[in-house]
């Protein structure tokens, strides 16, 4: 499939297929979207790219290990759910903040980090098991 | 946070430093490290006056208040004692133990697992809370297998070191179920407020019940026949695990376990029956057996089956002087058995040989461990001034107060007696005394450390008898007061009465001393037995263990075929008939729904749908048919869109997309033909499932159509995501914050299903490597 279209067009499509995979995680809690979602998407662009530029050039572009990256994202979620022991709350009870940063006023909460936690966790077993099975017949 | 709470934690403690020390110190580190259990039988000690002086304390902390579940502990006259033993024979076992595995490569790791087993030990008699019981329990039983099976590359160790965690692992286990429903019983999960419950227990429909369950983890621990079998087998440990858990400690938890629920469970028809039975019948085969064996551990190994026979007996028998009997036969057997088991080690580390029949005339070169063994025997044969006497005499009263209704116990118990008295002089003086022989070694005194333990133990023994009213004073009037429920007072001492009892004892001395001469034909007689018979409960374990691993493997051969399509056609037929078998068995199909009105675009996506599906079926090729699934799957997607669920729409388009990929991706690797050549056979089976499949999807969702919705929870949800949880996309709010932990658990499975698949793609690829390296090598 390494065709010239797709080999030129892969790299842009990949890039703008990333950056919306983040934005669909952030919106997720009022519009629709998620972390499971926007895992979703950017696996399919480290698919596109792994089919148009090869295993390898995809690799490098993640530079850790898409295991590593889901475990640091099952990591991070349960993070999260920790937090709240230190107020001696039942585990995963959600925390907000909103804090001004330059005027605007920005709305963090654990059940938001808890998302990015997710996306990390799809990205990385999705991309590793479709790597996997693009490595050897290549 | 207190000393005492401290205490559970030191021998732990203690133990992740031992191996550290041994590293730096060598074995000079036994002495330093049984500092830990000198100074927690100290701490132990303190608490005597307040114990003997009729007091129950307990303390303990807050662990798991939802479920109220306490980190507790109960001092009272039972515990008291017992904890005394454990510390104090612990810590001259530490002594021994540093000592007897001098330049043993592994001795850290060994004083390490025996503190780690103190800590358990310590933990299970000391615990209030049944949890807190049960954890310790569990922990012996694990410990007690790393030190059984120490010497691992051994296969008798490793075999026996199993089978001792099988049976008291699964007492363990029955154990846990029995004090759970005792908890349900009476409502409470502690011991100290168990045993103010009354009679709750007693009277409970689930009695019976609660007790054979208890009965199951007390009677695996202690070894009670038919289960005793693991215990000879556990002679496979080093002597200092033999002398400390095999006869002073863990085999006792069963019996502490019986006596501590004495007050409340006992004096019960079911109770007075089924311990004494169990009890008399281990004591007869225990002794029994003992007589056979030449092997000095061994011999002492199925004395200490005989005397935990003989304790849960007492135990059922529930007499007030039976139960004195048992406080007091528990503390001097803890001494004797202690200090032969640690001077048969002696023998052995010195000697070269604990086999009785290559052993004589020690007496010149091993004078001190001569002098332990001798005490100690003499205390095990219930002879006055030792402790073991006093023991013994308590025990005919007992059961001669009642005559004629323990008639039969009562001769079991001369009989066993006097066999073990046999058996104590076989190991404390037949050794030593007679002509010196040529050992495998040359034969003397061993250091200090292997002769303070069964010395400083048999001189106990004999310090206990003597100042016996200060004994019964500390240990066994408090011991047997917390048995009973009710306070008693040890009247028995050293000096003689004539009476039944005494006579019990001469005729006792004189059986053993007849047993004594005639042991080697005794033996050729009990040899002649037990061959005759044949077959054992050790052998009945192999075959367990061999019919379940058999049961196992064939189970296995039959539902694991290796072949993926079998998979397939087990998991899709297994659905069809449980989506459509209740629906028609229960005559619960749904009615011929009304026609649907649906406006011409969402026609035309069914028809894109049923297009893509027509499109599998008649696709020549697998690679079409894959990508025609997903045409299906994307007019699925825009129905969604169109009836006002985005989310679940655009997940479907992401899933449907991903899916053709990595099924395209599959299908390239598994180097099928390109396209399907099966039989029409098993074609139309497959047609034949899916249809079913479908079918009963769609009666499903037709026959959840006919009820009207619901709303509780969409209105909960609607009403509360935005107020609690600030957010307006419900079903991400739900996902993320209400019901967070589930997500949890579903990205934890997402991560091990790409580990695992991971995994298969890389056998797959070194299998197929292999193979290529096998065909350029020919």
């Amino acid at each position: 499939m390494q065709t010239l279209i797709l080999r030129t067009i892969s790299p842009v499509l990949c890039a703008f297929m990333i950056l919306y995979s983040v934005f669909i995680t952030l919106r997720g809690h009022n519009d629709p979207g998620g972390g499971f979602i926007g895992g979703l998407i950017a696996a399919s662009a480290f698919a596109i790219y792994g089919i148009s530029h090869g295993v390898g050039a995809v690799r490098r572009a993640m530079y850790f290990h898409p295991m590593a990256i889901a475990g640091f994202g099952l990591f991070f979620g349960t993070l999260t759910g920790l937090l709240a022991y230190f107020t001696a709350e039942p585990f995963f009870t959600g925390k907000w903040a909103f804090p001004d940063v330059f005027g605007v006023t920005v709305a963090l909460s654990t059940p938001m980090f808890f998302d990015i936690g997710v996306y990390f966790v799809v990205v990385g077993a999705i991309t590793s098991i479709a790597l996997a099975l693009e490595e050897d017949h290549h | 946070m207190s000393l005492t709470f401290f205490a559970f934690f030191a021998p732990f403690l203690a133990a992740l430093a031992a191996p550290v020390l041994v590293r730096r110190m060598g074995a000079a580190a036994g002495w330093v490290l049984a500092v830990v259990p000198a100074l927690l039988f100290v701490h132990w000690w303190g608490f005597l006056p307040e114990v003997a002086a009729g007091e129950r304390i307990t303390g303990g902390y807050r662990w798991i208040p939802s479920l109220n579940v306490n980190f507790s502990w109960f001092i009272d006259g039972l515990s008291l004692t017992f904890a005394l033993l454990i510390t104090g024979i612990g810590t001259l076992i530490v002594i021994y133990a540093g000592a007897y595995l001098k330049g043993y490569p592994t001795q850290g790791r060994f004083l390490s697992f025996i503190l780690m087993f103190m800590g358990a030990m310590q933990g299970l008699v000391l615990a209030d809370s049944f949890l807190m019981l049960f954890v310790f329990w569990e922990l012996t039983s694990i410990t007690s297998f790393l030190l059984i099976g120490f010497d691992h590359k051994r296969e008798a160790a490793r075999r026996a070191a199993l089978q001792a965690l099988v049976v008291t692992g699964l007492g363990g286990l029955v154990l846990l179920a029995g004090l759970i429903v005792i908890w349900n019983i009476t409502g409470v999960s502690e011991m100290s407020l168990l045993l103010a419950t009354g009679d709750t227990l007693r009277q409970s429909p689930f009695y019976l019940l609660a007790l054979v369950l208890v009965l199951g983890g007390a009677f695996t621990k202690s070894a009670q026949f038919p289960l005793h079998f693991w215990l000879p087998n556990a002679m496979e440990a080093p002597t200092p695990v033999s002398a400390y858990l095999h006869s002073a400690t863990m085999v006792k938890a069963g019996v502490y376990l019986l006596m501590r629920l004495n007050p409340a469970m006992g004096d019960t028809a079911a109770w007075a029956t089924i311990l004494p039975l169990f009890g008399g019948v281990t004591l007869a085969v225990g002794a029994f057996l003992a007589i056979r064996q030449t092997d000095l551990k061994l011999m002492l190994a199925y004395t200490t089956v005989a005397s935990l026979g003989l304790l849960v007996m007492l135990t059922g028998v529930g007499t007030e002087k039976a139960l004195a009997a048992a406080a007091l036969y528990l503390v001097a057997h803890s001494l004797f058995k202690g200090a032969l088991f640690m001077v048969a080690g002696a023998i052995d580390h010195e000697a070269g040989t604990r086999d009785l029949t290559k052993l004589s005339g020690l007496r010149k070169a091993m004078p001190v461990t001569f002098t332990a063994g001798l005490l100690a025997a003499l205390s095990m044969a219930g002879l006055t001034p030792f402790y073991g006497f006093i023991a013994k005499e308590e025990i005919y009263y007992a059961l001669s107060g009642t005559w004629p209704a323990h008639a039969m116990l009562l001769i079991v118990a001369v009989l066993a007696n006097a066999l073990m008295f046999a058996v104590a002089f076989a190991v404390g003086l037949k050794p030593f005394i007679g002509a010196p022989v040529e050992t495998p070694k040359h034969a003397h005194d061993g250091p200090v450390g292997l002769l303070a333990g069964p010395l400083l133990l048999a001189v106990t023994g004999l310090a206990a008898g003597i100042v016996w009213p200060l004994a019964h004073s500390l240990f066994a009037d408090p011991a047997a007061t917390a048995i009973a429920g009710q306070p008693i007072t040890i009247k028995t001492g050293i000096v003689p009465h004539w009476n039944a009892a005494f006579m019990l004892s001469l005729v006792t001395v004189a059986l053993g001393i007849a047993f004594y001469v005639g042991l080697g034909r005794l033996r050729a007689i009990a040899d002649r037995v037990v061959t005759g018979i044949g077959w054992g409960p050790d052998q009945g374990f192999d075959q367990f263990t061999r019919g379940l691993l058999g049961l196992s493997v064939a189970t296995t051969r039959f539902s694991q075929s290796g072949r993926l399509e079998t998979y397939m056609t087990v998991t899709f037929a297994s659905l069809a008939a449980v989506l459509l078998l209740p629906m028609i068995l229960g005559d619960e199909l749904p009615g011929v729904p009304a026609f649907p009105q649906a406006r011409f675009f969402d026609w035309a996506m069914v028809l894109i749908a049923a297009v893509g599906i027509i499109a599998v079926v008649w696709a020549k090729n697998r690679l079409t048919a894959i990508v025609s699934l997903g045409i299906q799957g994307f007019a699925v997607a825009v129905i969604f869109m169109l009836n006002g669920a985005p989310d679940l729409s655009f997940t479907q388009f992401m899933i449907e997309t991903l899916s053709v990929v990595i099924l395209a991706l599959v299908m390239t690797r598994l180097s099928l033909t390109p396209s399907d050549h099966r039989p029409t056979g098993s074609k139309v089976i497959d047609l034949v499932i899916a249809l079913a499949v479908g079918a009963g999807f769609t009666l499903l969702l037709l026959k959840v159509l006919e009820r009207p919705l619901d709303p509780t929870l969409a209105t909960f949800f609607a009403d509360f995501s935005g107020t609690v949880a600030f957010g307006r996309n419900i079903v991400n709010v739900i996902l993320v914050d209400f019901r967070g932990v589930d997500t949890l658990g579903e990205i934890g499975v997402v991560m091990i299903a790409g580990l695992a698949i991971l995994a298969l793609i890389r056998i797959r690829v070194s299998a197929a490597g292999n193979r290529r390296e096998m065909r350029e090598a020919k």
